[in-house]
């Protein structure tokens, strides 16, 4: 078959935000990949959000500015945008539409795939049941992470969540059994985009580790390009290569902002906060990237990570992304030790199935409950004193707000660089839990309670 | 032949498809993608496609199908997982590539059997045959009406052939029904039977009839889907259409092997063997979202026909909802509240209308119950989805986010839902519309003194007030909560349901009794209910016996 250069079209008919308007184009399909080359011969890369007749829209991804109506080339690539995938990315730092940062050469790959994905046949799909342990005891002890799981860390500016994304990726393992963290920074300021590449440092020189970095003065369009390369990369060194994938997608906020921005240069009705009516379904179609295949060995786990404008949790990206996910870790200004978890509204929907005997431990599952309900008695407690003040509580009363204060300085409190086995976790949680009499643990069995319960707690 | 002008994501614009018809399928470009017009101005064509419409380009083809939507309707539904097209999906490759071939079709031979002789008349829509399926409801092959001129003998038989022909008219183990039209019946039964969800909140405070409609309004994490997969498993319906409309796909490979996996109890076969699963996940095409509730009803409306309970549980109708928003966005029709189109509550009210227990045209009587799960965004109970589906439904079941934070499940909240034919159904039971009565009665009032209590601390209450709080945590932690991972208490008989509530209640009297008498409170607060708080964990022969064990020591001391 003859290959024929690519047709070029140079009648750009108007610009406006992002979008380049094409006229004159023929047999150019919705979704293709497109490239604009300017004047100066500088090359952008796009994508056709749409096709009515002769008039292509061009959505591009460095963004518009400097280029002229006159004088622009644009070809289109006959079909959706494809990345190479397969090691070549491990241990590599590229920008966020993956070109290298690290001086070494492009990534090239074993084979290429379409960055949209496609929807994976929920009958193939396995369900998740082995868990992901971060070291972080908050989070392997209350909402343990399971492989091939969804769940999104809700934030508010102020709050280090990007320093415990940073730590779960530098931390996460799956047992021994190979594993790899796909870190996606979307819109991240240049000190924090150092501190995660230095926090990541020994993970990527190890090759576990692909980084790619989208800069808060980055092109905008880029963000939305960038979970999707993170997530094909993870797709394929996951159920081709069968590794066990993390992808952290951090800040989903700014993803979203970028994909409004889009939508209002568009001219499409705005549904609630101006953001576009379909933004639930373009979330699904990143976070259900994850899962096990059915007879495959690998598994994609998503996190992603997004700050709560103004700190509401109604705001649409939180509450989208929280209907998808199953699950989310709070994270909260009214604890005041790293990590800031809050125990009570954070939930790892999965846990059931990747915690308890022959996972974790046996205990695990029911000393998990035991301490949420305790914390949340503890809460209810505290909330009376503040009222009547704490010389009016009950004895009971006064024990479990000693549970929640011990809670937080033994076991949630931690450094940031501080891995903890699940022994030591555990060891901790039993301290925590043996501050309350034995009889006031009704969730635990007597045979944990046995082998778990300290007397001098 | 028609060509495509404008492709904007899954709103295709065609020209030159002459004598069209409004909601008529279309097949677009190279890979025949379905698409169905929505708008015709002219030989113009507004259409939806069900797929994703990458490379599709102004001038591909686009021909038109000649019928509406339709849904392939047989004996191979039962058991199976399809798409929102009614597509089987067990067999499709591990990525759903729409310009992949589609699998090969599914389903052996299924062994036939006659009820009608050859020269009788066969009223339309009573059974001439019965298809064996294992232990699931027999599948039936209904009469088109008329004189049966050949029947097939027994024996094994494939879903296409012919198993009879009827006043002239070829019948086979299918039929194809276009999705978006109620299939016809007789006429609608009104008296309310209940269905049966083994849930005690519901089934005592907030019954649904058979051909009810229900609406499960609950933000995330409300435990809104553990409570619907928990109807699914254990509701006495003959078949269970789940329809997974834009959720997760874990979830939905949860369901599917859970249900692989469970004993039907009164049937003794899987629970899978009942249930039709329609998954349309959330990263799958979002138009064929708008279709899978539809063929999710067109299918509990075909066993409906056979004489049967079929129970449609939709989750989530928001997101459905929000694909019309995006078509209608797309399409440029003018936006009502919150970007939804104008047409939003009639598009409810005519899905939830198809619902109803009926008398068939072959004389049996079946119904079709709809559940439909809705998520507000931001929990905000006033948003038009939400606010809309309240006025068409017949119960509403409110989860409510502070239940579900004190780990209260299934969380149901009693204050803010509404059963409408609750009074009509237990008036036919003795002694249940006393027991309602009692339980709401003491939840109430248990409620409005905890609003109290909060302010002023439960020490400062009357002692007849502090029993009544008592009261309402024993109903709460006793009767309320349902762990859906108990063997036992995953599912509550009717009986048992009422023995529970019975026993609870039987302890609350006594402890007002002895208020009455001037014990003190403080004593009766410190006794020992967890005899009766896990009764519910306990073989119903013994719940007696810890009532009495309670109620020994509370006598104990007069």
């Amino acid at each position: 078959m003859t290959v024929w250069a690519p047709l070029e079209y140079t009648d750009v008919a108007e610009l406006r935000g992002p979008l380049v308007m094409v006229r004159g184009t023929k047999g150019v399909g919705w979704d293709e990949y497109a490239s604009i080359e300017l004047e100066t011969g500088q090359r952008r890369h796009g994508l056709v959000l749409e096709v009515d007749h002769d008039l292509a829209v061009v959505q591009v991804f460095e963004g518009t500015a400097g280029i002229r109506a006159e004088g622009t080339r644009v070809t289109f690539a006959g079909r959706p945008m494809r990345i190479p995938v397969g090691p070549g990315w491990l241990g590599r730092v590229c920008d966020g539409a993956g070109r290298p940062l690290d001086g070494g050469p492009p990534v090239t790959g074993t084979a290429d795939a379409s960055v949209n994905g496609f929807p994976l046949n929920p009958t193939l799909r396995e369900p998740p049941s082995e868990p992901v342990l971060t070291g972080i005891s908050a989070i392997d002890l209350l909402t343990t992470l399971v492989r091939g799981q969804k769940i999104a860390v809700f934030s508010t500016g102020g709050l280090p969540h990007l320093a415990l994304a940073a730590q779960i990726a530098a931390q996460a393992g799956a047992g021994g059994r190979p594993f790899t963290v796909v870190f996606a920074a979307i819109g991240l300021t240049h000190p924090d985009a150092a501190a995660v590449r230095d926090r990541l440092e020994e993970r990527s020189a190890a090759g576990e580790l692909t980084l790619l970095l989208n800069l808060a003065d980055d092109p905008v369009i880029e963000r939305i390009l960038t979970p999707r390369l993170a997530l094909t990369i993870a797709e394929h060194l996951a159920f081709t290569m069968g590794r066990h994938v993390l992808v952290v997608l951090a800040d989903m906020t700014s993803y979203c902002e970028a994909l409004r921005e889009v939508s209002a240069a568009r001219g499409e009705i705005p549904a609630r906060r101006a953001y576009p009516g379909y933004l639930y379904s373009d979330l699904a179609s990143l976070y259900e990237r994850c899962g096990r295949v059915r007879g495959l060995p690998g598994s994609v786990t998503v996190l992603p990570v997004l700050t709560m404008p103004a700190g509401d949790i109604t705001h649409p990206v939180p509450d989208l992304t929280g209907y998808i996910t199953e699950g989310q870790i709070l994270l909260t200004g009214d604890v005041s030790a790293y990590p800031h978890i809050d125990p009570l509204s954070s939930l790892s929907r999965m846990m059931r199935e990747g915690a308890g005997p022959g996972r974790t431990r046996p205990e695990h599952v029911d000393l998990a409950a035991q301490i949420t309900a305790a914390l949340s008695r503890a809460r209810q407690a505290r909330e009376l004193a503040e009222l009547v003040g704490e010389g009016a509580l009950s004895a009971a009363d006064r024990r479990y707000l000693a549970l929640a204060e011990a809670f937080e300085r033994r076991l949630l409190a931690q450094r940031e660089d501080e891995s903890r086995s699940l022994d030591e976790t555990f060891d901790r949680a039993w301290n925590v839990v043996s501050v309350l009499p034995r009889r006031e643990l009704t969730m635990l069995s007597p045979e944990a309670l046995d082998a778990g319960y300290r007397e001098d707690g | 032949m028609g060509t495509v002008t404008r492709v904007d994501g899954p709103l295709v614009e065609v020209e030159g498809l002459t004598g069209a018809a409004m909601f008529e399928l279309v097949a677009l470009g190279r890979h025949n993608l379905p698409g169905e017009i929505i708008a015709l101005r002219g030989d113009h064509a507004t259409i939806q496609a069900y797929e994703y419409t990458g490379g599709l380009a102004p001038g591909d083809p686009a021909g038109r199908a000649g019928s509406p939507l339709s849904a392939r309707l047989g004996p191979h539904l039962l058991g199976g997982v399809f798409d929102g097209l009614l597509r089987p999906l067990t067999g499709a490759g591990m990525w759903l590539d729409p310009a992949a071939p589609p699998p090969a079709r599914v389903g052996g031979s299924y062994s036939f059997r006659p009820l009608v002789e050859e020269g009788r008349t066969a009223a339309r829509g009573t059974p001439i045959g019965s298809v064996g399926s294992g232990s699931s409801p027999p599948y039936l092959v209904l009469s088109p009406g008329g004189v049966v001129s050949r029947i097939r003998e027994p024996g094994p038989c494939l879903p296409g052939d012919p198993v009879a022909v009827v006043g002239g008219a070829q019948v086979t183990l299918e039929r194809r029904q276009p999705v978006r039209r109620p299939l016809p019946y007789a006429s609608r039964c009104d008296e309310p039977v209940p269905l049966t969800t083994g849930q005690r909140v519901i089934d005592l405070l907030l019954p649904v009839s058979k051909g009810g409609t229900v609406a499960v309004p609950g933000g995330f994490g409300t435990g809104k889907t553990v409570l619907l997969q928990q109807i699914a498993k254990w509701c006495d319906a003959d078949v269970v259409v789940y329809v997974g409309c834009g959720e997760r796909g874990n979830e939905m490979a949860d369901v599917v092997a859970e249900l692989g996996r469970l004993t039907d109890p009164r049937t003794g076969g899987r629970l899978a063997d009942r249930t039709v699963v329609i998954a349309n996940t959330s990263n799958m095409p979002m138009m064929a979202r708008e279709a899978s509730v539809h063929t999710g009803v067109t299918v509990a409306e075909h066993f409906r026909d056979m004489g049967y309970d079929a129970v449609v549980i939709a989750d989530s109708t928001s997101r459905w909802a929000e694909a019309l928003r995006e078509l209608g966005s797309r399409s440029g029709a003018l936006p009502a509240e919150e970007g939804y189109p104008a047409d939003l509550a009639s598009a409810l009210a005519a899905f939830y209308e198809r619902a109803g227990r009926v008398t068939t045209l072959g004389g049996a009587t079946g119904s079709v119950t709809v559940i439909g799960a809705v998520s507000p965004p931001g929990g905000d109970m006033t948003e038009p989805v939400t606010a809309h589906t309240q006025r068409f439904v017949r119960s509403l079941w409110t989860l409510d986010r502070d239940l579900a934070y004190a780990r209260h499940y299934p969380a149901v909240s009693w204050a803010g839902s509404f059963a409408r034919d609750a009074d009509a159904m237990t008036a036919a039971v003795p002694g249940a519309a006393q027991r309602r009565g009692r339980v709401s009665g003491i939840l109430a009032e248990a409620d409005r003194l905890t609003a109290l209590a909060e302010l002023l601390g439960a020490a400062t209450l009357p002692a007849h007030e502090r029993v009544v709080l008592l009261a309402g945590r024993l109903i709460r932690e006793g009767f309320l909560r349902q762990s859906a991972l108990s063997p036992r208490d995953c599912f509550c008989r009717p009986e048992r349901t009422a023995l529970l509530a019975d026993a609870l209640l039987a302890v609350v009297d006594r402890c007002q009794a002895l208020v009455e008498d001037q014990v003190p409170v403080a004593w009766i607060e410190g006794q020992d209910f967890s005899p009766v708080l896990r009764a519910k964990e306990a073989p119903e022969e013994e719940i007696t016996a810890r009532r009495d064990t309670v109620l020994d020591a509370l006598g104990r001391s007069r």
